[in-house]
C-alpha cells in the first residue's frame, strides 16, 4: 500500500473527524443509559444498581468478558455483512435469514463428513455456510438487479422463510432421536476451536480479518473505488461504464456469505449443534450495530461490543433484579433511536 | 469603481445591500459588496462563475447569513436568518434547480408556497387566484396540470407564479434562461417587462451577455467576489462589460474554423432506424438515422425533451434499442454494455454532471479514474496508481487551461467547475468519438471558448463528436452538419450554411419538417 495513496485519497481531518465521532457515539450511548435508568425507576428497581450489576458481571471479571466477547463474535460478523452491501446502496436487513441458511449448510457439512478430519471438515463448513448464505442473498440482489424488488423488502421477507426450513430440517432429516429442537451434537472435529479455556472460539479471528479486509478493500482497491462510486451515485457510475448490476448481485451475495459465516460461525463454534431458532435476532443486531457505527470497521467492533455488554448483561438483570429479559430491548432500542435521531451524525461519513 | 447615478434618483431603492462579506472554507465568496436594487427594475448581476453572484443573492434571500454588512428593506435594516424571513419581507427567488414537487398538480404546489395556507384548501379559489395572476403577467399554466408533465419553460413560469402568489416585490431569478429554448427566452423577457411596469424589482443573475444588453436596466458586475462595476443600459456595451467581467481583454469567440472533410471515413456511430420506448418522463426515440464520422461534428438542435438526452443515452448503452441496430467504429454494438463502449473509445459528456457524472462525496481525483478503473489499476486490482491519474489531469488541465482543486468532495465544486471537471476527464481518454450534452452550460465565456476549442481539436485529430446543445449559435458556430430533434424524431438535417436560425427554431417547436442534406 504505497504512500502517495494515502495523500491522495484522504483528507487531512480525517483522524480528528474520527476522534469526534467516537466521542459523540459515547454520549449518546450515555444518554441512552439514562433514559433507561428512567424506566428502571418506574420499575421501582434501583438503576445505579442495576448498571452495577450489568458492568461488574461483564467487565469486573476475566469470565465475564469473555463472555462478552462470545456474545461479540457473530454481532461482528453481521454487522458486516449489513455494512459491505450498504457501500453500495444496498440495504440487507436478510442477515438473520442468511445466517440461518449458512448455518444449515455448514450443518450438512458436519453431519454428513462426520468422519472428516478437522483441518479439512471446517473449511468445507466454513465454505458451505457461506455459500448458502450467498444463495440465500442471490434472490434479493437479482431481483433488485433487474429492477423489480427493493431488496430492503425481499431480505425482510425472506428472514420468516428461513427458520422454517431450518424446522422442516431438524424435524425431518437431521432428526436426533433423543432431542426434539436440535440435531445430533457436532463431531469434535466440525467444532472451531476455543481458546484460553473460554468460549472464545475462532469465530473471533474471522471477523476481525474480515473487517480488515473490508477495510483495506474500501481504501485501497479499485473495487473499492468502484463500489463507493457505485454507493455515491449509481446513474453516474452506470454512465462511467461501472457494472452496475453485476456489483448489486455480487457484493449482495458477498454480504449473505458473510451473514452465513456468522451462522456457520454460530453453530460450529458456539453451540456445537443446530438448534431451532438459534439465532435470536443476530442477523437484526448485526443491523442494528451497523446501523450505530455509520458502517465504518472500527465503529463496528466498537458498537458490537457495547452491545455485547448490555445483552450480556441483561441475562443477569433477568436473574438478580427479577427483570424480564425483554427489557434490555427496551436499552438497545433507545440507542437506536438514539442514534437514528441525530442523522446528521452520519452526514460527514463519505460512504 | 461604480458609478452610482441612478436611473430615478428621487426614489429610495427597495433593498440596499451593504458592505456584504461572506467567506466559505478557503474561498472569500463575497467581498465588501454594495448593492442597491430599485422597483420598476430589471438589475442584472453579471460575472464569470465563482464570480458571488449566486452567493449574494442567495445571502438576501435568507439562504446563507454573510459573516459582515447589513441588509436595508426600505431604508430599515433587517437580519434575514431563513428563505422564511426574506418572503416575509416581499423577497422570492427562482433557483437553478426548481423546487417543485413533481407528483402534485400546479395548483398544489403554488398553495404548500403561500404564506397564508389555510387549514383547509380551498383549490378552486387558487385556482382562480392563478389564472387572474397568470393572465396579467402572460404567465399561462393550467393550475390542474401535473408538474411532471410540464416542460421546463412551464415549470419557470409556475416558479414565478409562486413568488407572485406568495406577494413577492423582489424577485431574484438565478440563470433563468440556462434552460429555455430561444422562443421561451424571448416570452420570458415580456414576462418580466410586464412586471418592471408593474414596479416589482427583479434580480437577474446571469452571464448571458446579450440578455443583459436587451432586458437588463442597470447592470452591476462581479469579479472574483469583488464589485467591478455598476452602470445604466444607456452606458452599457459588450465591450465594457467583457472588460469588467476579465481582467483581460476577451480573446474573442473564434472557435477555429470549420474544416469541410473531403473523404469521410466510415462512420464511428451508425445508428440505423433506431427507437427506444421511453417510460415516465423519457421521450421515445422514432426511426432515427443517423451517422458520425470521424472528423465531423454533428450538432443536434431541439427543445429539451424531445429526445436529446435519450439519443445520448443510446449512443453511450444506457439504453438499449428497441428496434433498429447500433454501429460503433463499424461493429455492431447493439446489444453493448456501457464499460465496452467506452472502453472501445466513447467520451460521453452528459447533461447534467451532478447527477449524471460524478460520485458527489468522492474526491474530484478519484473521479477522474471511475471511467477508467481499469487503466489505473495496479497488482490486478489490489491498488489504484493515483499518480497516474494526477499527471493525466493536470496534463489535460493545462491543455485546456482549467483550473480545479483536486482534493476535495466533487460535490464542493462550483457548477461550472464540475462541467470543466467532466470535460476534463472524457478529454483526457482522448475518445474517438465524443457525444457532449449541454458541452457549455454553465461556463463563463473563457471556459466556453476552450471547452468549444477542445472540440474543434478533437475533431481535428480525428475524433467524430456528437454536439446536443440548445445554442443554437453554438450549434451553428461548431456543426458540419446539424440535425433538429423534435418529439423522439430526426424532424430536419442540414449544413449550417444552408439553414439559419429561424428555420431550425421553426423545426425545433414542430411547425415545418425539411430535409435538405441528407447524411
Amino acid at each position: 500500500m504505497s504512500q502517495p495513496t494515502e495523500t491522495v485519497t484522504h483528507f487531512p481531518v480525517f483522524q480528528y473527524k474520527a476522534i469526534q465521532s467516537t466521542v459523540r457515539y459515547l454520549l449518546m450511548i450515555l444518554f441512552a443509559l439514562l433514559m433507561f435508568g428512567l424506566i428502571l425507576l418506574i420499575s421501582g428497581k434501583d438503576p445505579i444498581q442495576s448498571y452495577k450489576d450489568i458492568f461488574t458481571s461483564t467487565l469486573g471479571s476475566s469470565y465475564g468478558f469473555s463472555e462478552v466477547i462470545v456474545a461479540m463474535i457473530p454481532m461482528l460478523i453481521t454487522a458486516l455483512a449489513v455494512a459491505l452491501p450498504s457501500r453500495v446502496g444496498l440495504i440487507n436487513v436478510g442477515g438473520e435469514g442468511q445466517l440461518y441458511i449458512g448455518a444449515a449448510f455448514a450443518t450438512f457439512g458436519a453431519l454428513t463428513f462426520s468422519n472428516l478430519p478437522g483441518w479439512f471438515l471446517l473449511p468445507l463448513m466454513v465454505l458451505l455456510g457461506m455459500l448458502g448464505g450467498a444463495l440465500w442473498a442471490f434472490i434479493p440482489g437479482y431481483l433488485k438487479s433487474i429492477g423489480l424488488v427493493n431488496e430492503t423488502i425481499t431480505t425482510l421477507l425472506l428472514n420468516s422463510v428461513a427458520p422454517k426450513i431450518i424446522g422442516f430440517l431438524i424435524f425431518g432429516f437431521w432428526h436426533s432421536p433423543m432431542d426434539t429442537v436440535k440435531t445430533a451434537n457436532f463431531v469434535a472435529a466440525a467444532k472451531l476451536p476455543s481458546f484460553f479455556g473460554t468460549r472464545i472460539h475462532l469465530g473471533l479471528i474471522f471477523g476481525l480479518i474480515l473487517l480488515i479486509i473490508f477495510w483495506l478493500v474500501m481504501k485501497y482497491t479499485r473495487w473499492g473505488l468502484e463500489m463507493r462510486a457505485i454507493g455515491s451515485n449509481p446513474q453516474a457510475a452506470k454512465r462511467n461504464g461501472l457494472p452496475l448490476s453485476k456489483y448489486l448481485v455480487v457484493i449482495m451475495c458477498i454480504g449473505g456469505a458473510i451473514a452465513g459465516l456468522a451462522g456457520m460461525v454460530q453453530v460450529s463454534g458456539f453451540y456445537g449443534t443446530l438448534f431451532l431458532n438459534f439465532s435470536m435476532s443476530l442477523g437484526f443486531m448485526g443491523f442494528m450495530i451497523c446501523w450505530l457505527a455509520g458502517g465504518e470497521p472500527l465503529g463496528i467492533i466498537l458498537m458490537s461490543f457495547v452491545v455485547a455488554v448490555i445483552t450480556t448483561g441483561g441475562n443477569l438483570l433477568q436473574l438478580t433484579r427479577d427483570l424480564p429479559y425483554a427489557v434490555i430491548n427496551i436499552l438497545l432500542a433507545f440507542t437506536l433511536f438514539i442514534v437514528l435521531a441525530r442523522p446528521s451524525f452520519f452526514k460527514g461519513k463519505t460512504p | 469603481m461604480p458609478s452610482r447615478t441612478a436611473a430615478q434618483p428621487d426614489i429610495k431603492p427597495i433593498v440596499s445591500m451593504r458592505g456584504i462579506t461572506k467567506t466559505f472554507p478557503g474561498v472569500l465568496a463575497n467581498d465588501r459588496l454594495d448593492l442597491d436594487i430599485h422597483t420598476s427594475e430589471i438589475h442584472a448581476l453579471l460575472g464569470e462563475n465563482g464570480a458571488g453572484k449566486s452567493t449574494l443573492m442567495k445571502i438576501l434571500y435568507g439562504f446563507y447569513r454573510c459573516d459582515k454588512g447589513e441588509i436595508l428593506v426600505k431604508g430599515k435594516a433587517v437580519s434575514l436568518h431563513s428563505p422564511h424571513d426574506a418572503r416575509a419581507h416581499k423577497i422570492g427567488m427562482v433557483f437553478q434547480d426548481f423546487t417543485l414537487i413533481p407528483a402534485l398538480s400546479v395548483a398544489e404546489n403554488i398553495a404548500l408556497f403561500l404564506p397564508d395556507l389555510p387549514a383547509v384548501l380551498n383549490i378552486n379559489k387558487i385556482n382562480e387566484r392563478i389564472l387572474a395572476v397568470s393572465r396579467r403577467y402572460d404567465l399561462q399554466v393550467d393550475p390542474h396540470a401535473m408538474v411532471s408533465q410540464l416542460s421546463i419553460g412551464e415549470q419557470q413560469k409556475v416558479e414565478i407564479l409562486k413568488l407572485l402568489l406568495a406577494e413577492a416585490r423582489v424577485l431574484i431569478l438565478d440563470e433563468p434562461t440556462r434552460v429555455l429554448a430561444p422562443h421561451e427566452v424571448e416570452a420570458l423577457f415580456k414576462v418580466l417587462d410586464n412586471l418592471r411596469k408593474d414596479g416589482f424589482a427583479i434580480v437577474l443573475i446571469t452571464h448571458k451577455m446579450k440578455e443583459v444588453l436587451e432586458c437588463a436596466d442597470r447592470i452591476t458586475v462581479l469579479r472574483g467576489g469583488r464589485m467591478a462595476g455598476t452602470m445604466l443600459k444607456g452606458e452599457a456595451s459588450e465591450e465594457k462589460l467583457v472588460a469588467l467581467m476579465f481582467e483581460k481583454k476577451n480573446p474573442g469567440l473564434e472557435t477555429g474554423h470549420r474544416t469541410s472533410f473531403e473523404k469521410p471515413g466510415a462512420p464511428l456511430l451508425e445508428l440505423c432506424g433506431a427507437e427506444t420506448h421511453g417510460e415516465g418522463a423519457q421521450a421515445s426515440l422514432k426511426a432515427i438515422d443517423l451517422k458520425v464520422h470521424p472528423g465531423e461534428i454533428v450538432g443536434v438542435a431541439g427543445v429539451s425533451g424531445n429526445g436529446q438526452k435519450e439519443l445520448g443515452d443510446l449512443a453511450l448503452g444506457m439504453i438499449k434499442c428497441a428496434g433498429g441496430r447500433k454501429f460503433l467504429f463499424g461493429r455492431d454494438s447493439t446489444n453493448l454494455s456501457i464499460q465496452q463502449v467506452r472502453r472501445s473509445g466513447v467520451g460521453f459528456i452528459p447533461e447534467n454532471p451532478l447527477s449524471m457524472a460524478i460520485a458527489p462525496y468522492m474526491t474530484v481525483l478519484q473521479n477522474m479514474a471511475l471511467t477508467r478503473t481499469w487503466k489505473y489499476a495496479r497488482s490486478g486490482g489490489l491498488r489504484m496508481n493515483w499518480k497516474a491519474v494526477k499527471v493525466d489531469t493536470e496534463r489535460t488541465m493545462q491543455a485546456l487551461e482549467f483550473t480545479f482543486p483536486l482534493f476535495v468532495p466533487a460535490r464542493s465544486l462550483s457548477g461550472g467547475n464540475l462541467q470543466r471537471m467532466v470535460i476534463v476527464r472524457e478529454m483526457a481518454q482522448e475518445p474517438r468519438l465524443i457525444i457532449a450534452s449541454y458541452l457549455t452550460r454553465g461556463l463563463d465565456v473563457l471556459s466556453t471558448i476552450a471547452a468549444r476549442q477542445a472540440l474543434v481539436r478533437a475533431r481535428d485529430n480525428g475524433a467524430g463528436i456528437l454536439l446536443i446543445s440548445e445554442d443554437l449559435e453554438e450549434l451553428f458556430s461548431l456543426s458540419n452538419r446539424l440535425i433538429v430533434l423534435y418529439a423522439g424524431g430526426i424532424a430536419g438535417s442540414f449544413k449550417p450554411e444552408d439553414t439559419s436560425i429561424y428555420e431550425v427554431g421553426h423545426l425545433m417547436t414542430g411547425s415545418e419538417v425539411r430535409n435538405v442534406a441528407t447524411n
